[in-house]
Order: structure tokens, then sequence, then C-alpha cells
């Protein structure tokens, strides 16, 4: 690919409903004037591609529940120079962290014994593990710039974008709030 | 020496789904396997709290479907508070759930799915996402960013969020409706059928370039499982259970949806944190069936509104005499529901009782379980609570649209891959078609995990010893 002059993003989800991801994609028709304006080099709304060594801005949703999910976390940071908490989730661990009040085998043991009429057992064959707790993004990585929200309007994403791309810092507390 | 592929998406899906095609002594896919790599726990960390907060906490399962999970709780609880809830909060959920349905299966037909049928199987991978369809097919991209906004408007309009409203509530719904809105989202209603029709004719005509696909895009007998209403017809909300076999011949009728646990059971394998839903009288693995749009289509005597039944009518011309078959033909089917929910809106939104300032029932919880079932885009929902005496959860089981297909979608991977794979070498094209198998189905495995969009892909073929053989990376 030639060297564009584009700002280069990436997305990912972790332990998340994917709503913060749908509420990026309600910005709607300004869409098209995103994909004008930045390169989405990464991400669940494109055919992916690894991970570029340096990506300007990334952004993640969802808490960090399972290995996989702090890995991931890890690697954006390494990879991304500015790192965006989007919604409750990353910012707070919200409703994965619910199960944090309980014993972990106890949440396997409901879903893979108590409902279950066949073969009940828990998987582990090629399956991350959960972690014994479940955490926000900033508990495992630094984090640049925090937009709470479940999920943050679109209207606070584009505003959040839009202000990245114009050089500033965006203060998302201005648009947005817990819970919003 | 027998072989195992992973087919491991590293990347956004962020691991959350993988595929394993196991090889025998002749380099030939024996077996293939679909794994999901997310588990979230909402049955067990949901105990405890009142059951009034259902809702708008369960529908935090998916994003891409919040309304069905929030509609399907909040039946759950009506049952606990053993009421019938008033008609006009009745037909606003109705009208909540086809707007879902609209911006749903738009975005699996546009936005994740029309990239492969319009750029092509092999088209370069950068670009084979919905950024390149806006440059490949202007209109086209516009129209699906405009359908499912126009979905998306009427659920913010009724509920005041676009994602997560917290509108429907245990006995009924939070506001009656203004005319302002009513009117506001019949304005809407025209310009999607435009759309939708437009969009229809255009792939009908696509149709005979996808031969080979949907002749192996999961195409095996399966039986059908989905809810219909009293006359037999497509239905989404309430209604009863029929199952079909893969002759078409009725397996089971007018089963009231409390009775699920005679006919569901759920198995678990070791591989997935997806369970596995099968028909119970016919045991695990045998009683699979498949739910969502091709299953409701073939299940139903008809669908109720004009136009989706002239197309309902072409749909089932694609198989003779038989339920369709093809996993592939589940894009056709989305064309015709949202065709028919935009219909159905405009019926429910002409309708005078839908301006009743009653709509909801108050009570307290006066029995100890309750079922709610509905039909999210992607099939069959099902929540089922029990609570104590002080409202408060003990126990939780959600049967979650996309597990129903599980096993169908591992066996739709494996015929895709038996046909494409040659174990000697790997090629693109043999990734893209096992991803594209998947696609069909549109699984929302954010309800049950979350994967969606095109997966990279990275296969490894590794040799008994473990010793790298052959690799390939998409994406
Ligand atoms: S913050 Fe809310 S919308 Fe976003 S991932 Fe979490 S539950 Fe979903």
């Amino acid at each position: 690919m030639s060297e564009s002059k584009k700002i280069t993003v990436a997305t990912t989800w972790l332990d998340g409903c994917s709503g913060c991801h749908m509420s990026l994609l309600d910005i709607d028709e300004r869409l098209i004037e995103l994909a004008q304006q930045v390169d989405i080099v990464y991400s669940p709304l494109v055919d992916g591609k690894h991970l570029p060594e340096t990506v300007d801005v990334g952004i993640i949703e969802g808490s960090v529940s399972n290995e996989e999910d702090l890995a991931k976390a890890r690697e954006f940071r390494r990879h991304c120079k500015y790192l965006i908490s989007l919604g409750d989730c990353a910012v707070t661990g919200n409703v994965p962290a619910m199960r944090n009040l309980f014993p972990l085998d106890s949440v396997y043991d409901r879903a893979y014994q108590e409902n279950v009429q066949h073969n009940p057992l828990r998987p582990n064959d090629g399956v991350p593990a959960l972690l014994d707790v479940v955490k926000p993004v900033h508990a495992v990585v630094p984090v640049d710039l925090h937009v709470p929200g479940c999920p943050p309007s679109a209207d606070t994403i584009w505003f959040v974008l839009s202000q990245l791309l114009e050089g500033r810092v965006p203060n998302p507390n201005e648009v947005t709030r817990f819970g919003a | 020496m027998s072989r195992t592929i992973a087919i491991e998406p590293v990347t956004r899906i962020e691991g959350h789904a993988r595929i394993t095609l196991q090889l025998n002594d002749e380099g030939r896919v024996d077996d293939a396997r679909f794994h999901l790599t997310q588990f979230r726990g909402f049955e067990k960390f949901c105990e405890g709290r009142p059951y009034r907060e259902m809702p708008a906490l369960t529908a935090r399962t998916c994003g891409i479907c919040p309304v069905s999970h929030l509609l399907t709780s909040a039946k759950a609880c009506d049952e606990l508070l053993s009421v019938k809830i008033p008609p006009a909060a009745e037909k606003l959920r109705r009208v909540m759930n086809l707007a879902q349905l609209v911006q749903s299966h738009a975005l699996s037909f546009f936005h994740l799915s029309s990239p492969d049928l319009l750029l092509g199987w092999d088209s370069d991978p950068a670009r084979r996402n919905i950024f390149g369809v806006m440059t490949e097919n202007p209109a086209m991209a516009k129209d699906g960013i405009r359908l499912r906004q126009i979905g998306q408007s009427i659920i913010e309009m009724l509920g005041g969020k676009k994602v997560h409203p917290n509108w429907a509530v245990p006995g009924g719904i939070a506001q009656p409706l203004s005319e302002e809105t009513r009117d506001a989202m019949r304005k809407l209603l025209p310009e999607g059928l435009v759309i939708a029709k437009r969009t229809y004719a255009f792939y009908k005509k696509l149709i005979p370039q996808f031969a080979k696909e949907a002749e192996t895009f999961g195409n095996f007998p399966t039986m059908f499982l989905s809810l219909v209403n009293a006359k037999g017809n497509l239905e989404h909300y309430d209604g009863w259970i029929r199952i079909k076999d893969a002759k078409g011949d009725i397996v089971e009728d007018m089963v009231p949806t409390d009775e699920y646990p005679r006919i569901i059971g759920e198995a678990v394998e070791p591989f997935s944190y997806m369970k596995f839903p099968y028909y119970k009288p016919h045991g695990y693995p045998r009683g699979i069936y498949r739910v969502g749009p091709l299953a409701r289509l073939n299940n139903c005597n008809s669908c109720g509104t004009p136009f989706a039944d002239v197309a309902l009518a072409e749909f089932r011309t694609l198989q003779e005499s038989q339920p369709v078959a093809s996993s592939f033909h589940y894009h056709y089917a989305r064309l015709v529901e949202i065709i028919y929910a935009l219909e159905s809106m405009d019926r429910l939104l002409r309708d005078p009782d839908i301006m009743a300032t009653r709509i909801r029932a108050r009570a307290r919880s006066n029995r100890d379980e309750g079922i709610g079932i509905a039909e999210a885009p992607r099939g069959l929902l099902i929540h089922h609570y029990r609570i104590d005496d002080d409202g408060l959860m003990t126990w939780m089981n959600l049967i979650i649209a996309t597990g129903h297909n599980n096993l169908a979608m591992n066996q739709g991977v494996k015929q895709v891959a038996q046909e494409y794979v040659d174990g000697s070498k790997l090629q693109e094209g043999m990734l893209n078609r096992v991803e594209a198998v998947i696609r069909c189905f549109d699984p929302c495995l954010s309800c049950a995990s979350h994967a969606f969009g095109q997966m990279p892909i990275h296969v490894e073929l590794r040799n008994a010893e473990g010793h790298l053989v052959d690799q390939l990376k998409r994406g």
C-alpha cells in the first residue's frame, strides 16, 4: 500500500457485548466521511489485517476477562500510540465484572454442569481460561482516554474521533457519562 | 499420519472463534470443529439480583440484538408477574422487535456479506469490507447504511437510545406512544421498503452466479425449528414452536413455549464455550436442527404481508417441494424478512389501538418461575428465570439463538472444508470459503461470545510431531 497521510485506527472488543462497536456504526453516513480521513487498519468491521507495528489510535471495547483479552490489551498497548477505553465495560468492568462476586467454579458450573442435559463438562480444549477477576482495561495497561457510556452514543464517538482528527484532546465528560 | 489444521482468527474476533480441521492419512478432511472461545457467565452472575433488573441487564449480552434480549427478558418477567400485558404495549414491543430485525439483517447483508457477494470471494482481502463496497458500489453501501439507520432510528424513537434502550419493563413498556413519534416512524417506512425491494430484486438476479456456493455452503438435511403464530404464519414475538423435518413434514407443532424443556436439550463439547442444543426426542447429536431466517421461512405457512408473500413464493422455488436446505440461502431469507418487517410495522402503526395510554400491567411477583421466548434475528431465544419470595433471581438459563445452529455450523464448516481443502497445500480461497459458510449463519457470537465480520485467519498445518509443515495467513 502507498504511504497515506491518513490517521490509522485499530479497534477491538474484549469482554463486551459489541454494543460499543454498534454505536460506532451508528454514526451512519458519517462512516463515509470517516473512511476518507482515517484508515481502519484492524477491526471487526473490516477484513482483518495484522495489527501494524504502529497505529495512531487504538480503541478497546469490553473488559479483561480471560487470558486472550489480557494478551490482546497488551498487544494494543504495544502497538497503539494513543489508546482509548470505549464504553463502561472497558472503563469500569461494568456488567462482565458482576461475576467477580461469585467463585469462578460456580460460574462455570451453572453453565456447563447444571444447565446441561448431555455431556456436562467444563470446556478446556483450546478455549482460553477465564481470569479469576474481571478487570477494566486500565487495570492491566495504561489508557490515554476514557469514554464512558453503555454504549457511548454515536454522537459521542463522533465527537471524540473528530476532536482527535483536529489534533485536540477530547473531553468526553462534556457529552457522555457512566451508564449513558 | 493424521494431522490437524488450526484456523485461528487471531485478531479482532480476538480469538473468540477458531476452527480446526482434522486430516486423515490421505490428507482429506475427516472432521471440522468450530470453537467458540468466549464465556461470560450471565446465568450465574444475575443470581441474587432483583428480577426487575433483568431486561436492562441481560440486554448487555448482545449489542447487535439487544432488543431481543430486552423483550424476551421482559416476557419472562411478565410471567413472573402472571399478567397479560395491555394490547398497546404488546403491539409496540412488536414494532421495536421488527425494527431490530431490519437493522440486524441489514448489518448482516450489507456490512458483512455484501463484500463477498459483490467483490467476490477471491477479491483483495484488504478491500473486501463495507468500505470497499463504498468505492465499488456506493449506492449499495448507502442503501445498507440507510436501511440499518431506519431500523435503529425506530428503536431510538421508541426507547430513547439506539443500543440498549431501557424501555420494555415487566408488565409492558415504559411510556405510551405520542402521535409525533408514530408519524415520524411511519414516515421512514416507505423509504425502507423501496431500499429493501431494490436490494431483493438485485440479489435475485445475482443468485444464479452462486450455484456452487449454494450447493456446498452448509447444504444438508436437518430439521428446522421456529415460532409460528396461531395461523401457522411467520412470527417473531410470540406464538408456538413448530419443527419440520428435512422433507418438510411437521415433527412438532403448536408447542407452547413453556414446554421447551421437553423438546430442547443442551450438550457440551470440550472444544467450545458455546453449548450444543438438540432436539431431545432424537438425542444428541442426531437431534440437529437449524433456526433463524431460513428455518422461519421454511416453517411458516405464509408471511401474511403482501410483498413478503410474493418473495416467499419465489424463495420456495429455490428447492422444489422441500424446505430449502442450503445455508447459503440464509442471505435470501434475510432479505425476505426485511420486507416482511417493514410491511408489518406499517400495519401495526396504522392500528389506532397502538395509541392507548394503558401500556403497563402493574403487579408484584406472583410466580416463582417464568419463561420468555421470542424470535431474535438469528433464531429462537429463550430466557428462563426462577426467583425467591423477595423477587431475587435464584436461577437462570439462557438459550441463545446462535447456539441452536452450533451443530449445523460445525457440519457446515466440515462440508466446505471437505469440498475445498486439500491437505497437501493451503490456499487462500479455501479460507475464504470456510469463513463464508459461518457468515451465512450470521452468528451473533456476541450473544454466546462475539464474532462478526470477516475473520482474520491464520492456518497452521502441523504434522503429528507438531512441526510446522505449511502455514497461511489471511488478514
Ligand atoms: S459498555 Fe455497554 S454497550 Fe459497551 S460493550 Fe459494555 S455492555 Fe456493551
